[in-house]
């Protein structure tokens, strides 16, 4: 790796020790390039065998069988998108409205430790929520909610004859409890980078909207909405990027069936809780390992997708 | 004064209302927040205190039914995360120099801060399952060292985002000040720039080392666990995480009593550390006026 031609201090004879000094902090630089790259090339490599074995159908196969060694991804891929995204549905509005009721209304001395609450909510490491959704949530689910979901949106209409909705066994345990934990555990995230978001705006601007008579929603919804709608966007990424790749909570409470789920509350596995789960019997070499590491794979470049995406919306904000 | 129309006053009412209800439930949201705070906070506590006996911090897991405790899982934990950090922070921080100092907006430090972002959110599974294939499958076997590896690879991006924000809050003056005495860039780095922003880098180093303590999903791949006294950083090594994976799917009371004593020590570690972080943030940020 050569110098840049341009030194920032002055134009002056280059000492060695300024050569060994940069070329120390370009390899640091590099190492975090090196690191990506490799993850991306290790994972598919490792995963090859899979890849090689069922071809691009692996993808949208919904066979999962380690008898007959037929292994398809397409239910864990459900599995990862239903939950993240009914995750969000659920964690989105709350964590706006946490954002929102911070920068505006809320009561200067609320104000910090509100903040600080929010941010330890983030800090709990998602194995204390996997243990949190195991023995407390997932009976509260099978003993109360399952059942009124059930008898309230029985006449909601089944999509062919494959998928009921809200029809299940009241087992606690499934896609729906999980989404509520992965809810939990992406609301702080939310609602902290939307907070900064919504700080990020010119007071003038919603001066502007104030001095024409705008209440806080409609200053909100009219004026600071349309001009962050970008960064807003980026938070919601951010959230989706971490909900996908959750594994310890969601291994809890998922309750670890890999089969195309027939309702929203019945037993599924996601891409990271299959591979979480499934690690300990797969063997080095085996067609088990090589599925696993596939997995790995496209999990990774669907969250790099995602958290690009949700990094690009969010660069105006840090740049400034 | 003008007399209000019916129709004003009705649209004023209206207007008037959205808002009420939209601020409330933002109210709310805060409070469902702090509920679930609380409840996770209770939960943890009057579960965790209940099996916390000093056996918790001087006996090794055990059969159940014999007693036993957490203690190879503390010191398994410390040592994975203290090797973790040792090894994260310095290229966290040496990164983060990198992008304030020298890289700037360059082409290069500009993908170096992209990809640092994509790695701070990446799934810490996958961290997990990339070491088991670098490091645990070509030297033969799970070990301590695997565990800290993935340990640093997750601390890195933490610690190199914090040290950048932080390192660009040093005034330009300090620098231009150094440079002026002749400094070569070496030392406005080392002996100006880096001990003005010291307190910053350290609350990014404790927030890495929370985040670290509490991660599962990468230990599963690498140190896998161990219920034995290890210190032996080359054999498989428990870990307070491990240990509460493997305690709470059991249908034993006592072992899901210490799961909860283990989750409540991460938790209680963890939290504290932020709370450690915040204030020397806020030492720092009120030594420099800020």
């Amino acid at each position: 790796m050569s110098t840049p031609a341009t030194p920032a201090i002055g134009a002056r004879k280059i000492h060695p020790a300024d050569t060994t000094f940069r070329l120390s902090l370009h390899a640091a630089g590099a190492v975090v390039v090196i690191v990506l790259l490799s993850i991306l090339a290790i994972m598919f490599m490792g995963g090859k065998l899979a890849f090689d074995t069922f071809g691009l159908g692996f993808i949208w196969g919904t066979e999962w069988n380690p008898v007959t060694q037929i292994y398809g991804a397409l239910p864990a891929i459900t599995g990862t998108l239903v939950t993240a995204i009914l995750a969000l549905c659920i964690a989105w509005p709350i964590g706006f409205g946490i954002a929102f009721f911070l920068t505006e209304t809320c009561p200067e001395k609320l104000r910090t430790p509100l903040g600080v609450a929010i941010e330890l909510l983030a800090a709990v490491p998602s194995i204390v929520y996997g243990m949190w959704g195991f023995f407390v949530l997932a009976p509260f689910m099978s003993e109360y909610v399952q059942p009124w979901l059930t008898s309230t949106f029985l006449w909601i209409p089944p999509i062919g004859d494959s998928f009921f909705w809200f029809t299940a066994p009241p087992i606690g345990v499934g896609m729906l409890t999980a989404a509520l934990i992965l809810a939990v555990m992406i609301l702080p995230f939310i609602a902290a980078t939307t907070r900064d978001v919504l700080l990020s705006t010119p007071q003038l601007l919603k001066d502007g909207a104030y001095a024409m008579g705008a209440t806080r929603w409609e200053a909100l919804t009219g004026v600071v909405i349309p001009a962050v709608r970008g960064s807003l966007f980026g938070a919601v990424f951010l959230g989706l990027g971490r909900a996908l790749g959750e594994t310890m909570a969601v291994v809890f409470v998922i309750g670890n069936a890999i089969r195309m789920p027939d309702s929203l509350m019945a037993p599924s596995a996601t891409i990271a809780s299959v591979v979480a789960n499934n690690f300990p019997e797969a063997e080095p070499g085996t067609l088990d390992l090589a599925v696993l590491l596939a997995l790995g794979f496209i999990l990774f470049v669907v969250s790099f997708g995602v958290l690009a995406v949700a990094r690009l919306l969010l660069r105006q904000e840090r740049m400034s | 004064m003008k007399q209000l129309t019916a129709a004003t006053r009705a649209r004023y009412f209206r207007r008037q209302l959205v808002n009420r209800v939209m601020g409330g439930l933002c109210i709310a949201a805060a409070g469902v927040g702090l509920i679930l705070l609380a409840l996770i906070l209770w939960m943890l506590f009057s579960n965790g205190l209940a099996g916390l006996t000093l056996d918790t911090f001087t006996k090794p897991m055990s059969q159940p039914g014999s007693g036993g405790g957490l203690a190879n899982a503390i010191i398994g934990s410390l040592l994975q995360v203290g090797v973790g950090a040792m090894i994260g922070a310095p290229l966290g921080m040496m990164v983060g120099v990198y992008l304030s100092e020298v890289g700037k907006e360059s082409r290069f430090a500009s993908i170096v801060r992209f990809v640092n972002d994509i790695l701070l959110s990446a799934p810490s599974v996958l961290i997990g399952l990339f070491v088991y294939q670098i490091a645990v499958l070509p030297f033969g076997g799970f070990s301590g060292v695997a565990g800290s590896i993935a340990l640093a690879l997750i601390a890195m991006p933490i610690v190199a985002r914090t040290t950048e924000d932080i390192l660009r809050l040093v005034p330009q003056a300090y620098r231009d000040g150094a440079i002026a005495l002749g400094s070569r860039e070496n030392e406005v780095v080392g002996k100006v720039v880096l001990p003005a922003a010291f307190g910053g880098i350290l609350t990014g180093i404790l927030l890495a080392i929370a985040r670290i303590a509490g991660e599962t999903a990468p230990l599963l791949f690498t140190s896998l666990g161990n219920d034995i006294w290890s210190t032996d950083m080359t054999q498989p090594m428990a870990s307070l995480p491990m240990a509460i994976v493997r305690y709470s799917n059991t249908p034993y009371p006592e072992w899901v009593a210490l799961a909860w004593t283990g989750a409540m020590l991460i938790t209680v570690g963890v939290l504290v550390l932020n709370i450690a972080s915040r204030f020397s943030y806020a030492a720092v940020a009120g030594k420099q006026g800020g």
